[in-house]
């Protein structure tokens, strides 16, 4: 008999993980709106509460609908398996979470989006976690940052809003060469455009409120594991090799394998910060996801045409987007993102702070708000609103100076894109 | 007989046919403390209607899970259809030729445990042999159970799941 083929992407984005109901045969899979559920008797219960045995208990801890998505999402990514959380800067608590201690360090990009900065530079300080950023651009000074404390390295695949592409191939040869676990955020390219996976990621974090819903409608967040990172190579990832006092001194690596991580995420992760999805924001973005490949497309086909306008326009000073001959990060850009170089990019305006101020006030079909990914044409000004609460010198690492404007391109008519620009721009031409 | 079976990527289709024929399991190593690997994994193959018989010539208890705990492959009254390899990758082989001796169909050894010297020669006799798996993640995986835990199963279909 001959081995059945790998299914592809857009089939593992409409089926992964979700067969037909088992107990009503429901095609589509049900939101099940339940906060707990019946054990059939103490034996039962104990096995669960104790990891034994598959099943549900509460829903902080896992639902029906959640474990759908959480399983897609492995299955698109390569991973071995996945922990949906309430949003992106929840996946990236748990992530942390799992295995940070107080006084360790990691490593991050200055690139990366606004709020992120925040929440490891300053939030996380109060655990007793400390983020070294640095220039992903500058390989050497990533080498040079690694102290003994530090335990990862932190990255986004493309960074948004300075259309920065890392070199995920160099940098996890440098995190595993120091044993580091290498984590990579996805969430601007998403697993169409970028596989992380393959290029050496540990583990992946998303929000699934952008693309992977991507009808602006979903809050969300993942931590995929792509079970490879042997956790006992070092003393450095003892929650997941050494007894844990909660689960009568389980040893998860031991226990569970490559699933330790996803076992860990939601046992001891979700239990104890209880940032879980929500089944109703679950259900939306399976639903979304299913036409994550045909949305994919369109976003970056119809970001390319309105890049390439933009850097013919009188207006504009420049155009930083990775899909452009002219950007530095072309060449990274036909390597890790062969498919399109993601659909949010920057522009500079040559009438600077006020001509960025009355450009979000000019546009007619996109919308001025503080979100990427949406199958809506979106546009902000990031030193005035996302960016406000770095400072000047953040502001410029982060590809967020005053002359600034974002734009997240949809799926809309291009001609219509194009002309709302244009007429917004006119004042300016 | 088929083409050899590949030890680094089973199909589906092989440890389904596996899980579907095996009734009674000699589990080799299992432990009688129940937050052991061992004891996670017999509970959870007896829940599935499968009887799993414990060796350990260290056990201190005399039954585990209800079961009477024999000390060696070979002191087993009743005839096995698997015997599952809870021991380190170097006491494999003398299992492994133990339950050739048995006439065991199928030689399964845990995640971690490995030894193709040994796979060969139960081949050779008839027997299937898995290696480097855990049979409570794969029987989990194939029925669908695994999933419930956020892990990806790589089954695709759309029909409602059983093993």
């Amino acid at each position: 008999m001959a081995e059945k083929p790998k299914p592809g992407f857009e089939t593992l984005a409409v089926h992964a993980g979700a067969s037909p109901d088992p107990a009503t045969g429901a095609r589509s899979t049900p939101i099940y709106q339940t906060t707990a559920y019946v054990f059939d008797d103490v034996d039962h219960a104990a096995s669960l509460f104790n990891l034994q045995s598959y099943g549900y208990i509460y829903s902080r801890l896992t639902n029906p609908t959640v474990s759908v998505l959480e399983e897609r999402l492995a299955a698109l990514e390569g991973g071995r398996g996945a922990v949906a959380t309430a949003s992106g800067h929840a996946a990236q608590l748990l992530a942390f979470f799992t295995f940070m201690e107080p006084g360790d360090r990691f490593i991050a990009s200055n690139k990366l989006y606004g709020g992120s900065i925040t929440q490891f530079g300053r939030s996380f300080k109060k655990f007793g976690w400390e983020a070294d950023f640095v220039d992903p651009d500058d390989l050497a000074a990533l080498q040079r940052a690694i102290t003994p404390k530090t335990k990862a390295i932190f990255v986004e695949s493309l960074s948004n809003p300075g259309g920065v592409v890392a070199d995920l191939e160099a940098m996890a040869e440098i995190a595993h060469d120091s044993g580091l676990l290498f984590i990579v955020d996805n969430t601007m390219a998403s697993p169409y455009l970028c596989r992380p996976f393959a290029w050496g990621a540990d583990l992946i974090v998303h929000s699934t409120t952008k693309f992977l819903s991507g009808h602006g409608n979903a809050m969300g967040g993942v931590v995929i594991d792509g079970g490879k990172f042997d956790w006992s190579k070092s003393t450095k990832f003892k929650s997941l090799t050494e007894a844990e006092p909660a689960y009568h001194g389980l040893r998860f690596q031991e226990t569970f394998g490559d699933l330790a991580f996803t076992v860990h995420g939601h046992a001891v992760g979700l239990r104890d910060l209880g940032a879980t999805m929500a089944p109703l924001n679950a259900f939306l973005t399976i639903t979304g996801i299913e036409t994550l490949p045909l949305r994919m497309e369109r976003h970056v086909a119809n970001a390319l045409a309105v890049a390439r306008h933009l850097e013919r326009h009188p207006a504009v000073a420049w155009v930083s987007y990775a899909g452009l001959d002219s950007s530095r990060y072309r060449h990274l850009a036909r390597k890790y993102l062969p498919k399109g170089a993601g659909a949010v990019f920057t522009f500079g305006l040559k009438g600077g702070f006020d001509a960025g101020v009355k450009l979000v006030e000019s546009v007619e079909l996109f919308s001025h708000l503080a979100n990427v990914g949406d199958t809506r044409s979106l546009i902000l000004h990031p030193a005035s609103t996302t960016h406000r609460q770095l400072d000047a010198a953040q502001l410029l690492a982060a590809g967020a100076g005053p002359d600034v404007v974002r734009l997240s391109i949809g799926i809309e008519s291009l001609a219509d894109i194009v002309a709302d620009l244009n007429q917004a721009l006119a004042p300016f031409a | 007989m088929g083409k050899p079976v590949n030890h680094d990527s089973y199909s589906d289709e092989y440890l389904r046919g596996i899980l579907r024929d095996v009734k009674t399991i000699a589990m080799v190593g299992a432990s009688d403390n129940w937050n052991r690997p061992s004891y996670f994994a017999m509970k959870y193959l007896q829940s599935k209607g499968l009887r799993v018989i414990p060796v350990n010539p260290a056990a201190k208890a005399a039954e585990i899970l209800g079961e009477k705990v024999y000390p060696s492959l070979d002191a087993v009254p009743v005839p096995v259809d698997m015997v599952d390899v809870f021991r380190r990758s170097e006491e494999a082989g003398a299992i492994t030729d133990a339950a050739i001796k048995q006439h065991a169909k199928v030689v399964w050894m845990q995640i971690g445990v490995r030894d193709d010297a040994a796979a060969q020669r139960a081949e050779a006799a008839g027997l299937k042999v898995v290696m480097n798996r855990c049979p409570k993640i794969e029987y989990s995986r194939l029925c669908g159970e695994l999933g419930w835990s956020g892990v990806n199963t790589g089954i695709i279909s759309a029909k409602r799941r059983k093993l």
